[in-house]
């Protein structure tokens, strides 16, 4: 390497010489400037970024390596030309010419050595203990607050999951009760399992108090919903008027009167015909009654549903 | 000339061998280069203002790198070689940017 410089420096000194020669003396403002205004940040980095220890041991070199190397770039080789002849210098030095070649290609090489190695992916290859157990700490710091950010979230997640299955479940039981309600207050429509009684009374002897009686005879044995003649029956259903002209919610019902019950079949109808009970109570009035089980009644009449105008649900426990 | 070849020849050469750098040398290489790197611009600047003197620079160069190798390694060895090189980096970086700046001057006279 050196071998193909050294032919090559030949000329190259000979300029050099020549501008070497030129100028002797310069302004020293340049390097004053440049070792006045570096001072101040060198002072800056150290109080910055280093432990204690540094700032003494950087700063005395900082402050000395720029007058002694301003020196040498300025003071050092003002002395050098005026030592040198300007004859001397041009026939000079191929020996410094290929020194400074040597220099110049190691300084490239190992430029593009020390690029190539910190381009590289294993960039901890070279990197000091301390340094390493520095990345270190941090990965794990780092790590730890991502695992917490994690167990965050998949805890949000699990209360987000857990209240969404608990509110669909109280929607399910909300609508379950409200059907419910809706089918005892008479406000849905329902079927199944129940009878049908069929009042005849033939001689308008059949009274208030029977139908009440027969009333509450079959929510006794289990009645949950009925209308008599398309008359829904809730809580507070009233029957009123003369044997003959009765109403029950103040509709008008006619003989026969046809009780739609929803309820156990058998339970009800053997309630219904105990003695002493509705059916002979009836019979005994001049009435006929016929019962009819069936595995399938509709109960469609529906009643509005009251707003209670005085109370209101109590919210306060 | 003769430093921009050199240069040139040794940026090819070390791309083209691309050789890895021993284990014992890779906390000094970037400094080394980065006080030849100083040394380089010391080097142009002393030549723009006509004072340029091959041995001044030769051995300006050897012994930056050098000192700044030497001041790395102690660093190491006292336990504050990352302050010590950043010290030195730091260095190194303000004394570039201040011949950049003289050169500046001398290139472009602002």
């Amino acid at each position: 390497m050196s071998g193909d410089q050294r032919p090559g420096a030949g000329p190259d000194p000979e300029l050099e010489a020549a501008e070497v020669e030129a100028a002797v003396e310069i302004p020293d403002a340049d390097t004053d400037d440049a070792a006045a205004a570096t001072t101040e940040p060198v002072a800056d980095v150290d109080a910055s970024g280093a432990p204690p220890e540094a700032p003494a041991t950087a700063h005395e070199p900082a402050t000395d390596d720029l007058r002694t190397e301003d020196g040498s770039a300025t003071g050092e080789e003002q002395g050098a030309p005026g030592a040198g002849k300007p004859s001397g210098r041009r026939t000079r030095d191929p020996l410094a010419a290929a020194l400074i070649g040597v220099l110049t290609l190691l300084l490239g090489f190992a430029f593009a050595v020390q690029v190539r190695a910190a381009g590289d992916d294993q960039q901890y290859a070279g990197a000091r203990e301390e340094d390493l157990v520095r990345i270190l700490d941090e990965l794990n710091a780092r790590e730890a607050r991502l695992r917490d950010q994690i167990a965050d979230q998949r805890a949000a997640l699990q209360q987000l999951n857990s209240s969404d299955s608990q509110s669909a479940a109280a929607l399910e039981e909300a609508r379950a009760r409200a059907e419910a309600i809706g089918i005892l207050n008479g406000t849905v429509a329902a079927q199944g399992p129940g009878l049908v009684m069929t009042i005849r009374d033939a001689d308008d002897e059949v009274r208030v108090s029977d139908i009440l009686d027969a009333i509450q005879e079959l929510r006794g044995a289990g009645a949950e919903t009925m209308e008599i003649d398309g008359v829904r029956v809730g809580v507070s259903t009233a029957v009123t008027g003369t044997p003959g002209s009765l109403m029950v919610d103040g509709r008008p019902i006619t003989s026969p009167y046809e009780f739609v019950v929803i309820g156990s079949p058998q339970n009800m109808e053997t309630a219904l015909n105990i003695p002493g009970g509705v059916v002979q109570d009836l019979t005994r009035h001049g009435a006929s009654v016929t019962i009819t089980q069936s595995e399938q009644v509709t109960v469609d009449a529906l009643r509005p549903l009251d707003t209670p105008q005085y109370a209101s649900p109590d919210t306060g426990d | 000339m003769i430093p921009i070849l050199g240069l040139a020849a040794g940026v090819l050469l070390g791309l083209f061998f691309d050789p890895t750098v021993p284990l014992g040398l890779q906390p000094y290489l970037p400094i080394a280069v980065v006080a030849a790197l100083d040394a380089v611009f010391g080097g142009f600047r002393a030549r723009l203002d006509g004072i340029f003197d091959a041995k001044v620079f030769v051995i300006s160069f050897v012994s930056n790198v050098v000192v700044a190798a030497l001041i790395v390694f102690l660093g190491d060895q006292l336990g504050v070689g990352a302050q010590l090189s950043t010290a030195v980096v730091v260095v190194l970086g303000i004394r570039i940017f201040g011949n950049a700046a003289a050169i500046r001057r001398h290139v472009f006279r602002a």
